[in-house]
Parts: structure tokens; C-alpha cells; sequence
């Protein structure tokens, strides 16, 4: 065991893929020499060379094709796109090519693309450069989405990631990266679809992902001290969704709450509420909450961006109005 | 989760029996009796989209189609220059490039009918034809959308070192979207064995080059990208074939991509719903005498084949196309349950 960070632990995920499938290689924008815009890839250049490891040109349209075209000739590539914000610039290739290309050859080919995007707010990075954009994908069937919030995850469900068989878009969140936890000598893969019960507790139920988490884990701590459990899921991927954990903890508590950084309209909480209020209407006790950000873009200045997310007094006090409904 | 590592495709595994053979290594100029398989090839595809539109005019087709009479010398003249192994893109203006690489008439068929037997099980149909058997890894309908992914087969073939080549046709319309210019850049940077070939058929969609294009010549595009390029006459199969086995050369011997500009006109409107009354009565009439049919089957009356040698090509091909058809139309739907498999391996 070793304390590692966030994104030493994507490195790491990194180099052991790259270590140990030919196959595997990397490319993106200054991915090479330069270890990247977030310094994920630093080392990975010197360790395996020019031939794995590739910087591209600003092209991001590029850098998605060249992944599929690579892909379904049987290499793995791991492609990174520097903010997820930019996801934008290539989304034909993200939504149009890259997750229907084998359904539209009836499973001629297979696309096992990762492609990785820094995501999310409170890096003080404005409004093009903050967007938590895992949501933009939910629509599109054919892509898997993970979103990881721990070290152990980070490399977990990368190497997964990159073992799929499937196109995987894989979200490292920005205001993580610094996080620090245990990483074994010999670290596990761990399976997209399987949600972690971060914490157990019979009152409410408090589904989560990446940095969010870690509010809800700090929220659980204050309720705990006021008397009140909280269940804290992290879902860990999007798709596939492990729904089965969170059925499950919800007929124990009877209670929901979902807590996401992104607007409600479009997004995996308010998808993931009304499901559950169509299917398991007899479990709640009490009204499902979404605790969701701001429903304008992601503002730069300290202040406005601090408010602009759901906090862990926002998660706790919606804890307790559901809890005491 | 255990990968599992699929097979590379190989080209020409699935020909039809009575496919023209592809010899292992092209030379620029094809011998007589590969020139008269090619003008058959050409036959099959011309009678092949002449079908498509009489059943697309019957409505038992769906959606669209985009047909490509008038330049089948550009798909039949470069594929037939490619190896096995070597991958092929197109566009949704696709039946003749997946064609020429070697797909089965009868499959083709039975894809735009919708059928399970089709080449994807009746799940992409016209716009969407592909082939991974034969290297025709697929037609895709965004404009400009497959030329990135063409340079990440190339990039396949790199990074393998096994010399295979990527192929990737798209229409004039494409020299102006984003993708085009990334993928000519970022193939000219890294020295990717592709070959980009444009079929410039002088009209994007429904507007001439001219109003959307400030450049004469599309194949000076390459400049910019320090990219070796060709304008051709895309509707002479010999000039197209001994340009793509050139391109094709240069490519596995690692010196980089070609932009090919291979003029050409399609007969028909852009879609089924285009009557194309834009274009000029002397245009489409000048184009009409140079069909490259007619002109491959004059070059091989030069070289002294026999007309009736000619004549009994195309009869030959009409009666393939019609017997692919029968079989075609003759295949089940797909079973409603089948469009829950594939969207995951």
C-alpha cells in the first residue's frame, strides 16, 4: 500500500495498460514530452517512447477519429481530449461515430476506444473550461461513462476502461486530481457497473459521483453527529448504470436523495429520479431530492463558482428535510 | 473484465466466386483481361444503382439514396489498385466503393432492402454499407466524418508495420468541413499511409463547387499540407488506377499520403428527392458523352477487343445483378429482437 493521488493513480493506470498490452497506446495533445495539460501522462513519454505515446495538433476531431480508425484495426487506443469542455469540438465523432459504428455494421467491428476529459468545476477555469460534461452523453446509446472519485477507482476503472471491449469516455475530475488514497503494490481493475456503498446508514439514501462524493461524505459526518445515517453511494459509472445497488439501499431507507454537480434538465440524477419514482413509487417514504448545481454556465469568480454546486451544507440540509419528512 | 482481441480483418477473405480477382501487388497499369474484369465491375455497379433506383422509385426502400452513376471508373480504378489488406472509407454516396473493394452484389442488395442477410443485418442499409470482410470497413453519413477515422486505419498499419494502405473516398462537399482539414494535417504530420481520393462531382449537395469554394483546383488543397497531390480525370479507369498504385507505393514505403482530385459527374441528382433541374442542359450532356464506361470500353476496342467481347460483359453483369436481386429479395426481415444486439461487443 502506498498513498497516491488522484492523478498519480491515472498514471499509473496508464503505464500498467500500456505495460502490459502492445496494443495500447496514447495520444492527444501535448500527452508526450510534456506529460500533459495536467501532468497525467508525465513519464509515460520517456518510459515507452514516441512510437506509444503521441502528441497531436490541436484537432480534436483528429485525435477521435484517428482513436476509432485505430480501434476497429484492433489497437487500444487511450485518447485524451485536455478539457472535457472540448468535447464539443469533436462531438460528431464522440456521438455520431464512435457509438454507432458497430451497431450500424451489425456488429461488424468493435471500437474499444478510451477517451479521457478533465471535467468539472472549481478550478476558478470560467465557463469553457468547467462544464461537468458526462451528462452531454447519456442520450446516446453505445458509449460507456465513468466517473471516478477516488485513486483506487481512477486506476481501477481505467484499466477496465481500456480493456473494454467498448468505446468508454472516461471523466477525471480536475478538482481531484490532488486527492490523495491508499493504492495497493498490485491494484484491481475494478468492473464498470458496479456502484461502491461508500458508507452505510438506514436513514437516507445520498447517490453521488466524483467530487460530490467527497461533499456527501463530509455532509454524512455532520448528520451523523445530529443523528442521522446516511447510505452514501458513489455510482462510480453512469453507464452502465448499477441500478441494483441503489434499489436496493433505497428499500432500506425509503428515502433519496441524489446530489450532482450539473443543472437538473438533461442530467443521470434527474434520469436516475424519475425512474426510480416510475418503478419503486411504493418505496418512498418521502419526496426523491435532487441537490443539482446552478442552472446557468459555470462562473469564474471565487465566490460565484463556490456557490454555483451543490455544497455539503446544501447536501446535509436537504438530508434533513428528507429525513424528516 | 477479460478483453477479448479481435481478429484483424483481411481483405478479399469473402470475395464472390465470380468477383474480378485482385492480384497481389497491382502494377500501375493493368494487364487486358484485369482491364475487361474491371469494365464488367463497372457494368455490375452501373446496373447495380440503375436497380436501386427503380426499387427506391417503387418505395420498398427506406429513407434515402444517394447514387453515383457516371463515376464508378474512381471507386472500380482504385480499389482494384489496392493489396489485399489494405482498408477502404466512403461516404453515404457508398454502393460503388464497397462494391469495388469486392462485397457480395447479393448482400448489398439485400442491406438497402433491410434484410438480415444484408451486409449489416439490415441495421445500416444504404448509407451505411460495409464490409469488413473485404476491407470495406464503412460508409458513414456525416460529411467529412470518416476522414479522421481513415487516418487512424492508416495509423493501424503504421504502428504495425505491415504496410497496408487506407483508402478514403469523399465527395467535394467535404473539402470544406473542419475534419478534412485535421485529417490531411494531422496524416501529412505523422506520415500516415492514406490515400485521400476526391470525387469531385462539381456539385456539393445541390450547390457548384464555384459558389462554395474559393479555389479552382481542390487538389491544391494538398499544399497546405505539404502533401503530395493528383488531379485527375476520374472518369478514365486507367488514369485513376495507375494514379492510386502510385499513391499506394508511396505510401507503404513510408513517404506519406496523397490527395487525389478525380473529376467527375454523377448522373443523377444528389438524393432520391433531387431531380437536379440546376444543372446546366450542356453540362450534364458534355459529362454524358465522356460516361466512363463508354470511355474504358473504347480504350479496349483500341487495344483490339472485340465488340462483342464487350457487349457480352455487360450482359454478364446485368445477369448477375439480376440473379443478386432475386436472392436478395428473397431473404427474411430481421427478427424485431435483433435491434437489441450490437450496440455492445
Amino acid at each position: 500500500m502506498t498513498a497516491v493521488t488522484y492523478r498519480q493513480a491515472i498514471t499509473r493506470a496508464m503505464a500498467d495498460a500500456l505495460a502490459a498490452d502492445e496494443d495500447v497506446f496514447l495520444l492527444g495533445e501535448d500527452v508526450a514530452a510534456a506529460g500533459g495539460a495536467f501532468k497525467t501522462t508525465e513519464g509515460l513519454f520517456e518510459r515507452f517512447g514516441p512510437r506509444r505515446v503521441l502528441d497531436t495538433p490541436i484537432s480534436e476531431q483528429a485525435i477521435v477519429g484517428t482513436a476509432i480508425g485505430a480501434a476497429v484495426q484492433g489497437l487500444r487506443p487511450i485518447a485524451e481530449i485536455m478539457f472535457a469542455d472540448f468535447a464539443a469540438v469533436c462531438f460528431d465523432g464522440l456521438a455520431n461515430e464512435l457509438p454507432k459504428y458497430r451497431y450500424m455494421t451489425g456488429g461488424q467491428v468493435s471500437v474499444p476506444v478510451t477517451v479521457r476529459m478533465a471535467n468539472g468545476s472549481g478550478g476558478g477555469f470560467a465557463a469553457q473550461h468547467s462544464q461537468p460534461a458526462e451528462n452531454w452523453f447519456l442520450n446516446i446509446p453505445g458509449l460507456k461513462i465513468v466517473v471516478p472519485a477516488t485513486p483506487a477507482d481512477a486506476y481501477g476503472l481505467l484499466r477496465a476502461a481500456v480493456e473494454d471491449p467498448d468505446p468508454v469516455l472516461y471523466f477525471e475530475h480536475k478538482g481531484l486530481f490532488g486527492l490523495r488514497g491508499e493504492l495497493p503494490d498490485e491494484p484491481a481493475k475494478v468492473p464498470l457497473g458496479q456502484a461502491d456503498v461508500v458508507r452505510e446508514g438506514g436513514d437516507v439514501t445520498v447517490v453521488t459521483t466524483q467530487a460530490m462524493r467527497h461533499r456527501a461524505a463530509a455532509a454524512a459526518e455532520r448528520l451523523a453527529a445530529d443523528g442521522i445515517e446516511i447510505e452514501l453511494i458513489d455510482l462510480r459509472t453512469l453507464v452502465p448504470l448499477d441500478l441494483e445497488t441503489v434499489v436496493a439501499s433505497l428499500d432500506k431507507t425509503n428515502r433519496l436523495v441524489v446530489a450532482q454537480e450539473a443543472p437538473v434538465d438533461g442530467s443521470w440524477g434527474a434520469s436516475l429520479v424519475a425512474r426510480l419514482m416510475a418503478d419503486r413509487f411504493e418505496a418512498f417514504d418521502a419526496p426523491p431530492a435532487l441537490v443539482a448545481a446552478d442552472d446557468t454556465p459555470v462562473p469564474y469568480a471565487g465566490p460565484l463558482e463556490a456557490e454555483w454546486s451543490p455544497t455539503a451544507e446544501r447536501i446535509a440540509e436537504t438530508v434533513r428535510r428528507t429525513a424528516a419528512f | 473484465m477479460k478483453a477479448t482481441q479481435r481478429p484483424r480483418p483481411r481483405s478479399g477473405a469473402r470475395a464472390p466466386e465470380d468477383a474480378p480477382e485482385r492480384p497481389a501487388d497491382p502494377t500501375p497499369d493493368p494487364p487486358l483481361d484485369r482491364q475487361l474484369a474491371l469494365l464488367r465491375s463497372m457494368h455490375e455497379i452501373r446496373q447495380f444503382e440503375e436497380v436501386c433506383h427503380r426499387l427506391f422509385a417503387q418505395g420498398v426502400v427506406r429513407g434515402s439514396t444517394h447514387l453515383g452513376q457516371g463515376q464508378e471508373a474512381v471507386s472500380v480504378g482504385a480499389c482494384a489498385a489496392l493489396r489485399e489488406g489494405d482498408t477502404m472509407t466512403c461516404t453515404y454516396r457508398g454502393h460503388a466503393a464497397v462494391l469495388s473493394m469486392g462485397a457480395p452484389l447479393d448482400r448489398t442488395f439485400g442491406e438497402i432492402l433491410g434484410k438480415r442477410e444484408g451486409l449489416c443485418g439490415g441495421k445500416g442499409g444504404s448509407m451505411h454499407l460495409t464490409d469488413v470482410s473485404v476491407g470495406a470497413l464503412g460508409s458513414f453519413a456525416i460529411v467529412g466524418g470518416h476522414l479522421p477515422i481513415a487516418c487512424g486505419t492508416a495509423f493501424a498499419a503504421r504502428y504495425r508495420e505491415t504496410e497496408e494502405v487506407s483508402v478514403c473516398f469523399f465527395g467535394d462537399g467535404a473539402t470544406n468541413i473542419g475534419a478534412f482539414h485535421e485529417s490531411l494535417n494531422l496524416a501529412s504530420i505523422w506520415k500516415l499511409p492514406a490515400i485521400f481520393v476526391c470525387e469531385n462531382n462539381l456539385y456539393g449537395e445541390y450547390s457548384p463547387i464555384a459558389t462554395t469554394t474559393p479555389i479552382a483546383q481542390l487538389a491544391d488543397r494538398a499544399d497546405a499540407y505539404g502533401m503530395a497531390k493528383a488531379r485527375i480525370d476520374g472518369n478514365d479507369l486507367l488514369e485513376v488506377h495507375r494514379t492510386v498504385a502510385q499513391a499506394a507505393r508511396r505510401a507503404r514505403a513510408g513517404e506519406g499520403p496523397t490527395l487525389i482530385e478525380a473529376l467527375t459527374y454523377r448522373h443523377k441528382g444528389h438524393s432520391r428527392s433531387d431531380p437536379a433541374k440546376y444543372r446546366p442542359a450542356e453540362e450534364v450532356e458534355q459529362w454524358l458523352a465522356r460516361d466512363p464506361i463508354a470511355l474504358h470500353e473504347r480504350a479496349l476496342g483500341a487495344a483490339g477487343v472485340e465488340r462483342a467481347r464487350l457487349d457480352a460483359l455487360a450482359t454478364e453483369a446485368e445477369q448477375a445483378v439480376a440473379e443478386a436481386l432475386e436472392r436478395a429479395q428473397g431473404w427474411p426481415d430481421p427478427d424485431p429482437a435483433a435491434r437489441f444486439t450490437d450496440v455492445w461487443a
